[in-house]
């Protein structure tokens, strides 16, 4: 299935790889704040809930 | 009283929180479908041999490394002059989709150069651009983790931005005239300035469209982190008070 | 303005010698790059003018964080604000200033370090002039980015990785027009877009220095 790719096959793979690992990385560190964002702030709101009453 | 003092931080989440899972998908599957079509299904260059495959990666890449620096140019702007805090925090939370953006715009055109240029690096004014591209995105994002209080980091950061947009048009002029120097033949004009054929631009499309939906999913899902995080950070501050 | 101007300076040739280090610094970076490139003559030549526009760009960048800590320290920064002066002019004076104690400096003292570097005779002039017309915008841009980073511990690190991209389109025709010059081919062009460089930053630069400072005098 892969293309002969010739003689840039380091070139066009590794342009791929580095791509693809940047992009992926880059959704999976924010997918991750924004669950760590809800978390803080749902536990400080419910401190403040507790406080206030 | 668990109202949000910030009105519009409220809305934009609620408004955009049912949207997102549908850019998110619409952002896969054209990236997927884009970016198979293109290294897949399409013929090598003439010239350039299957390395051509990189432009579908570095294209994109590029034009929304710019086209995100913009964005924060603009949202800053709204920030100084309507202080509206989401948009200080989408240009915040743009930053780092932008420094990724630029990153692999660096990389793929620095590979996709060394077969006709012989080295992993070249001074090449496109190239060079983006680099200082680079560091201002760094930069930009350096200030805004340095500084503690929420509305001062919005506006230097935003100050930053518009010096920073100013010295980037300035960059790109200088760079063009520093690198005269150069030979001529060295620097292989990497973009589609050139008459590109239907058959690699149609999945170029593709894979644009797919890289602006990724953009724009992240933008707001990283936006909404941001306004959750100052929030608590309000809160915090007023419950110890 | 002319009293601000005159206590700065004051400040800076007095308070804590800020004012010999950029030399000093200058002059150890200039010594440093043959021990890193080799002694050979013709390589050296050839990037004198690039390694001393560098080197006193870096120079100029020690002492930036100086411009508004002093003040920033004994709280007469909130005074300089409300002063009749506009801030604006406060942030031009500010550059002036710096220039004069550092940028003046290091571009006088460039030719000396030039013959370490085996600076081609015909360069010296351009390296003046360039000097001359480019530290001015490297003291204002500074300038700016003090202001951004003012009372921030340890800003210092932060303001070099601000303000030195900045510094690049300076650095390009002030290099480049020494080196074309030096060679024989015209420099005007080089000259021209640095002046204007520095003309547009003088020009822009208090503005955006003196919305940085309002910011943080908040």
């Amino acid at each position: 299935m892969m293309p002969d790719l010739g003689k840039y096959v380091v070139e066009v793979l590794s342009a791929y790889a580095v791509s693809i690992v940047l992009l992926l990385g880059l959704v999976w560190v924010s997918v991750r704040a924004a669950r760590k964002a809800r978390e803080t702030l749902a536990a400080v709101e419910a401190r403040k809930e507790k406080r206030d009453g | 009283m668990s109202i949000w003092e910030y009105a519009n931080p409220k809305k934009f989440i609620a408004t955009t929180t049912p949207v997102l899972p549908w850019v998110m998908w619409a952002a896969a599957v054209t990236l997927v479908v884009g970016l198979v079509w293109g290294f897949f299904f399409t013929p090598d260059d003439y010239r350039q041999g299957s390395t051509v495959k990189i432009f579908y990666l570095h294209v994109p890449a590029a034009m929304m490394a710019i086209n995100i620096w913009v964005m924060m140019l603009v949202t800053s702007l709204i920030w100084l002059i309507r202080r509206h805090h989401v948009s200080a925090l989408a240009a915040k939370a743009a930053g780092p989709i932008g420094i990724v953006m630029t990153l692999i715009a660096l990389f793929t055109g620095a590979v996709w150069g060394q077969p006709i240029w012989g080295t992993w690096w070249v001074w090449d004014p496109r190239l060079t651009s983006f680099l200082i591209l680079f560091l201002f995105y760094l930069g930009y994002m350096a200030l805004w983790t340095a500084i503690e209080d929420d509305d001062t980091a919005a506006d230097l950061t935003s100050v930053l931005c518009i010096v920073g947009s100013v010295f980037a048009v300035l960059s790109r002029y200088a760079v063009n005239f520093w690198n005269q120097g150069l030979h001529q033949g060295a620097s292989l004009s990497l973009d589609a300035e050139e008459n590109v054929a239907d058959v690699f631009w149609y999945p170029a499309l593709v894979c644009i469209a797919g890289f602006i939906l990724l953009f724009v999913a992240l933008v707001i899902l990283r936006t909404h982190t941001e306004i959750r995080l100052r929030r608590a950070r309000a809160l915090e501050t007023r419950m110890r008070a | 303005m002319i009293a601000l101007l005159k206590r700065d300076l004051a400040l800076a040739v007095r308070a804590g010698g800020g004012f010999g280090l950029g030399l000093a610094f200058f002059l150890i970076v200039i010594v440093l790059v043959p021990f890193g490139v080799g002694p050979q003559a013709e390589l050296l030549t050839r990037i004198a003018p690039g390694i001393l526009w560098v080197a006193a760009l870096l120079a100029a960048l020690l002492s930036l964080d100086r411009i508004f800590a002093l003040d920033h320290e004994d709280g007469s920064l909130p005074l300089l604000a409300t002063s009749p002066l506009p801030l604006e002019a406060v942030a031009l004076v500010k550059g002036v200033a710096h220039w004069i104690t550092t940028g003046l400096p290091l571009t006088l003292a460039a030719p000396a370090l030039g013959f370490l570097l085996n600076l081609q005779p015909s360069a010296y002039g351009f390296l003046l002039i360039t000097l001359l017309v480019g530290t001015p915008a490297l003291s204002m841009i500074g300038t700016f980015g003090a202001a951004l980073t003012v009372g921030l511990r340890r800003g210092g690190l932060l303001l070099s990785l601000l303000v030195l991209p900045l510094y690049i389109p300076t650095l390009i025709f002030g290099a480049e027009a020494v080196r074309r010059g030096a060679d024989g081919f015209s420099a005007t062009n080089a000259l021209v877009l640095q002046g204007g460089i520095t003309l547009g930053v003088f020009a822009f630069l208090p503005f955006a220095t003196a919305a940085a400072l309002r910011v943080n005098l908040r």
